[in-house]
């Protein structure tokens, strides 16, 4: 049964003499028990992730980086920012797990602290994209008319530029700094999160509970945040996690190309950028924080796949 | 079919409308005055005020972008602040190099995923099905620019197998071209490769679970025959949007992956441009990109109805 529909008493009552309790409610509105945690609520859908080993993984290495992110001072063995030119551009050994850089300053704490900027940019870009784009969605799909079509036309046309040509026309718009950058890549995504969010309001709001709040008396915004909203997020969840991982990418992209984090602030993407210089000479420069951004994403895609499979059992 | 194309042309209107009030929104919000950066910092205030009339930067706004609309219809999307050429030349200058790239690894990208994905979905949930699925997520997960650079130093730098950056041209050294994409197009097809193989192997399933697909089998067709008579054909729609898209964002430079390889292309372009402050340039590229996705999704929606037949361009399937 949808959430919403727990509060409404009037529509728990079982309407067939074999009725009883939710699967009633759901036999006698035949669309309800479509939702995936319809019958049995998120603990259920948390086991099934779980079973999933793989997306599980992807979760735990996630939750770790997330830790040494937002722990990095006690967990980096060095300041990511104080140069030792006396250690400059060292190998790596047991003092420096990842090696030093051109001014001698540990790489595995850069490593470190260059997470903070990646998963801070993945994580609020996309929950800026998601705070755009989902009321946008929300609105068009289920107002319809004139405005439905203004805002598809618009969608339409940030959906026709190359992500990261879209994201650099804004980001130099902008300047450079870490902040503006998420806006940048906010503005890429959005579009994105108002599409699936139009595309799900226009198949709930057919449904017979929807039709049943109408007649109750519920306004249209009650229809809309106690209805429509809880009852449309699962593909947002989904979408969510996969546009994290791209996020962190154009994060890293943007560092790279001197539009996103600015040093001494250490980023993947600028450590990238500087080390391309001393490739020869210093190959760990350029693995290591090419290495982090890959299994950053990795792990967020395994678990994104995971949270698909739960959702679409048509995608195992 | 031409009735089709009038009506697809005629949607991209209200398209372009929004496209191009994005794009004059953006060079409008770029800090710095266009004049001051066209004549230097040291340029009297009666130059600049002499230039910003000329430009039509003193006229109200939606006088600027309506002289700016009709410039780009008849061609002029205006000029370079670093060197004052047209823009529009610069740009056709930089499109054949990124169109050979983009050809490059898109024939990568399909020779890789087309089969993979087809042998994902009708080896489903064995080995091969989960080493291949593995290996698409690795690829979607690995930034293009961190392997163009390990690429760079192992088989340019160590191994000297390949030259490490630059492209010539086509006509002037044939293989030196050749050997040059290689690196360049490895990273951008093995990326995309990724995306089309998860599409289709996705696309497959729902096909092979099709009542088609069965009552092919209990003819006793063989698995080849099935799968590319009947379910290929039917699970390479979706595979074709995604083509398409490809094709498009590849055709608006594929920028990190051209500043790295220092290949001469559109991607190239809108990273010097940014590098210099040159917005004009810069704005000419997101453009030029913009209208090449529009044209390639017009190709796309018509390619359907030939790999399709039961699609019908006016009005979906039959």
């Amino acid at each position: 049964m949808p959430l919403s529909l727990r509060r409404e008493p009037e529509l728990r009552r079982p309407l067939s003499a074999h009725a009883g309790g939710v699967d009633a409610t759901a036999g006698a509105l035949p669309g309800l028990g479509r939702f995936p945690g319809a019958r049995r609520g998120l603990p259920h859908l948390l086991r099934r992730f779980a079973r999933n080993r793989l997306a599980f993984s992807g979760l735990i290495v996630f939750t770790i980086a997330i830790f040494a992110a937002v722990c990095a001072p006690w967990v980096a063995p060095a300041s990511p920012i104080k140069a030792d030119f006396a250690a400059s551009l060292r190998a790596p050994d047991l003092r420096h797990l990842m090696g030093t850089d051109e001014l001698g300053r540990d790489v595995l704490s850069r490593v470190i602290f260059g997470a903070r900027g990646s998963l801070e940019a993945g994580l609020i870009s996309v929950g800026l994209a998601i705070a755009a784009g989902m009321p946008a969605g929300l609105a068009a799909g289920f107002y319809r008319g004139r405005l439905d079509d203004v805002l598809m036309r618009l969608t339409d046309a940030l959906l026709s530029f190359p992500p990261l040509i879209l994201a650099l026309g804004v980001a130099a718009v902008l300047g450079p700094g870490l902040g503006k950058a998420m806006i940048a890549i906010a503005v890429v995504y959005a579009p994105y999160f108002m599409r699936i969010m139009r595309a799900q309001v226009l198949s709930e709001r057919e449904r017979e509970y929807v039709d049943a709040a109408r007649a109750m008396g519920a306004e249209d915004r009650r229809i809309i945040w106690r209805h429509l909203l809880p009852n449309s997020l699962a593909p947002i969840v989904v979408q969510g996690t996969v546009t994290v991982a791209q996020a962190i990418i154009m994060e890293a992209i943007l560092s790279f190309l001197g539009l996103g984090t600015q040093p001494p602030t250490p980023s993947w993407g600028s450590m990238l950028n500087a080390a391309q210089q001393y490739l020869t000479q210093a190959p760990w420069l350029s693995f290591w924080p090419g290495a982090a951004i890959a299994v950053t994403v990795f792990a967020v895609n395994v678990a994104g796949d995971g949270l698909r499979e739960i959702w679409d059992p048509r995608t195992r | 079919m031409l009735r089709f194309l009038i009506h697809r042309v005629l949607q991209m209107i209200p398209v372009l409308f929004f496209v191009s009030v994005i794009i004059f929104v953006l060079i409008n919000l770029v800090p710095g005055d266009a004049a001051r950066l066209f004549l230097g910092e040291e340029a009297s205030p009666e130059a600049l005020a002499a230039l910003r009339h000329q430009l039509g930067l003193d006229r109200p706004l939606y006088v600027q972008y309506l002289r700016w609309v009709g410039g780009m219809l008849h061609g002029d999307f205006g000029h370079s602040f670093k060197d004052n050429r047209p823009v529009l030349p610069t740009l056709l200058e930089k499109v054949p190099a990124t169109g050979e790239l983009t050809a490059a690894a898109l024939v990568i990208a399909w020779t890789i995923a087309i089969p993979a994905g087809v042998f994902a979905a009708w080896r489903r949930r064995t080995t091969g099905d989960y080493l291949a699925s593995a290996l698409a997520l690795l690829g979607l997960s690995v930034p293009s620019f961190w392997s163009g650079i390990m690429l760079i130093y192992l088989l340019a730098v160590h191994l000297r197998w390949l030259p490490a950056s630059g492209l010539t041209p086509f006509a002037q050294d044939a293989v030196g071209n050749l050997r040059a994409l290689i690196m360049p197009a490895t990273v951008l097809g093995v990326a995309q490769a990724a995306v089309v193989m998860r599409q289709l192997r996705s696309s497959m399933l729902e096909v092979l679970s099709a009542d088609f697909v069965r009552t092919a089998n209990a003819k006793g067709l063989a698995d080849r025959a099935v799968l590319t008579r009947h379910a290929l054909r039917n699970a390479v729609i979706p595979v074709i949007t995604v083509m398409g898209i490809q094709m498009g964002t590849l055709l608006g430079g594929a920028v990190i992956t051209e500043a790295i390889f220092a290949i001469p292309g559109l991607g190239r372009l809108a990273v010097d441009s940014i590098y210099s402050r040159d917005y004009q340039v810069l704005e000419g590229v997101v453009m030029f990109s913009a209208l090449a996705i529009l044209m390639i999704n017009l190709f796309v929606d018509a390619v359907y109805s030939l790999v399709d037949p039961r699609i019908h361009l006016a009005g979906g399937r039959s």
